[in-house]
């Protein structure tokens, strides 16, 4: 076992040996430019571009010329949302997303709002869910929207995308989801779920960072979308720039071994990461799991400690990599916008830690950490004023109207 | 990752002073300070002699490490000291002794607000006691 245990894989993972030796040609003998028509180095490239796209293209259930290799989950997102709205401001400039989305779709719907669209923020219950009714009726003749994760970076809980897919595709408006931690973890399949634009990382699969793709249906019903990066006409058009090469390699070939083994990996992570909820648990009194308890990623835990403050717990953590939250909003120290959203008092929230864990944990990694997390929350525990928190939280519960613990 | 002084992780893992008084007796003053929506809430008590010099200190915190570490040299600092003396106390020295980086700081001013809180309850609770005694030791002779 070695130290640190990573605990911490919605934020990044570790590329897989079998990605890297697959992307390795790419660099120095491979090395040619997919636009270059006119000499071997660039057809060499071109090919392997276009393989990496039909093996994408099989994975999410669409078809080769619908995937668009990107940056990353953000530059997808940011070209699904932007792209359709500028594509389509003329029928209507509504769009609906939800209160729990990742900053990328946040901060790109509030970039929206200043210059003229309207944005519905769906709310969701205390397991993280949004109401489907809700979605149905706020759906307007001027939306030419809809954007809802399938996966929460931070909680693990799935979207219904499927419900989400079909209500949309009846109200002939664009569903775009942001699949970034989903894809790979649960089965994806865009033709059968409905979902007409689909973001996605490689980082989070076991692939490179700095490359991803956005899914966007060309047929029944094609969408329509407006490039947002000029310069060339790259990626039919709808993204200009070089062909990052290896990394478009390496996230055909993550993404490919993750849905080959996922089965398999998925029931293996349920199982370690249900043991270490359960032995924290049995372990602890006042341990908390947010989200759904069903309705969830395989790999994710986001726990609360209750009385212990959560960046005080992991600086007493130090053989462990788990994070307090999303790894974007880590530098500062702001409540999770993602469990106020679920109505989880900030006392409560601020103790809350996630583990997402990995290809590479395994069962003994899991007990050690029980251990670890258990005794360090006994001795924060043993210094928190913990009456006086008791009665600030029945306070605010009481005013709220809401009991969580 | 914050990266934290040496002496602060100390007092983060070896706190001194953890604790509480019994708010009960006269001469406890307890001041309990933070917001649930900032996320750090310290509760700093203490105890004074017949002449008025802090002979106990205890704190119990909820927060990062910089809260309790500010807590913890707090209530080290305010030991044999005068309530005059301790009303001195300010969060620049606190802050400067454990080299916490600027996003922290209002660690440090929490701690100095405990200090200046649990002396303001000790004084009222004194003036309470008082104006409850004279009139009533009165009656009984």
């Amino acid at each position: 076992m070695t130290l640190p245990i990573y605990l911490d894989n919605n934020a990044t993972t570790p590329v897989d040996a079998r990605v890297l030796e697959a992307m390795l040609p790419y660099f120095a003998e491979n090395f040619g430019n997919p636009a270059s028509v006119s000499h071997l180095p660039g057809d060499h490239a071109a090919e392997a571009v276009e393989l990496a796209r039909r093996q994408l293209a099989e994975v999410l259930g669409g078809r080769a010329n619908e995937i668009v290799f990107t940056s990353g989950a953000t530059e997808s997102i940011n070209l699904a949302i932007k792209g359709v709205a500028r594509a389509n401001a003329e029928e209507g400039k509504h769009i609906i997303a939800c209160l729990t989305e990742h900053m990328a779709v946040l901060d790109t719907c509030a970039y929206l709002e200043q210059n003229g669209f309207e944005i519905t923020y769906l709310p969701v219950g205390g397991h993280g869910l949004i109401d489907l009714d809700r979605l149905e009726a706020g759906i307007r003749p001027d939306t030419i929207l809809v954007s809802i994760m399938a996966a929460n970076n931070e909680t693990g809980v799935l979207q219904p995308i499927d419900e989400i897919g079909r209500i949309c595709r009846s109200k002939h408006v664009p569903f775009h989801t942001d699949a970034t931690q989903a894809v790979g973890k649960i089965p994806i399949d865009v033709d059968r779920m409905q979902i007409d634009l689909l973001s996605c990382s490689a980082h989070k699969i076991y692939g490179p960072k700095g490359v991803g793709a956005l899914f966007i249906r060309k047929f029944g019903p094609r969408v329509r979308c407006e490039p947002i990066i000029h310069g060339g006409g790259h990626e039919g058009g709808f993204r200009s720039g070089t062909l990052n090469v290896p990394g478009i390699v390496g996230l055909a070939k993550a993404a490919q071994l993750a849905t080959d083994e996922l089965p398999r990996e998925a029931a293996r992570l349920t199982s370690l990461r249900d043991r270490l909820v359960g032995g924290l648990q049995a372990d602890l009194d006042e341990v908390h799991l947010n989200g759904h308890p069903t309705k969830c990623l395989p790999n994710t835990a986001n726990l609360c400690f209750a009385w212990v403050e959560g960046e005080s717990l992991l600086q007493g953590l130090a053989t462990l990599a788990a994070s307090t939250g999303s790894a974007c909003s880590g530098a500062n120290n702001k409540t999770s916008h993602v469990l106020k959203a679920m109505s989880i008092p900030d006392l409560l929230a601020k103790t809350a830690i996630r583990f997402s864990l990995g290809r590479f944990n395994t069962a003994e990694e899991i007990e050690y950490t029980i251990g670890a997390v258990a005794e360090q929350v006994r001795r924060l525990r043993r210094v928190s004023p913990i009456d006086e928190l008791r009665t600030m939280m029945m306070k605010n519960t009481n005013q709220r109207g809401i009991i969580h613990t | 990752m914050i990266r934290y002084s040496e002496k602060a992780l100390l007092h983060y893992r070896c706190p001194h002073n953890v604790g509480t008084l019994d708010e009960q007796i006269a001469r406890v003053g307890t001041g309990v300070v933070g917001a649930p929506e900032c996320g750090d809430i310290v509760k700093l008590q203490i105890q004074i002699n017949d002449n008025g010099r802090i002979i106990e200190a205890r704190f119990k915190t909820f927060g990062c490490v910089a809260a309790i570490a500010c807590s913890s040299i707090a209530t080290d600092r305010l030991m044999d000291k005068t309530i005059e003396q301790a009303m001195l106390i300010s969060h620049t020295e606190l802050a400067s002794e454990l080299e916490l980086p600027p996003e922290k700081i209002h660690c440090s001013v929490l701690a100095e607000n405990a200090i200046r809180t649990a002396i303001e309850n000790l004084q009222h609770k004194n003036d309470a006691a008082r104006t409850a005694e004279s009139p009533s030791t009165k009656r009984g002779r």
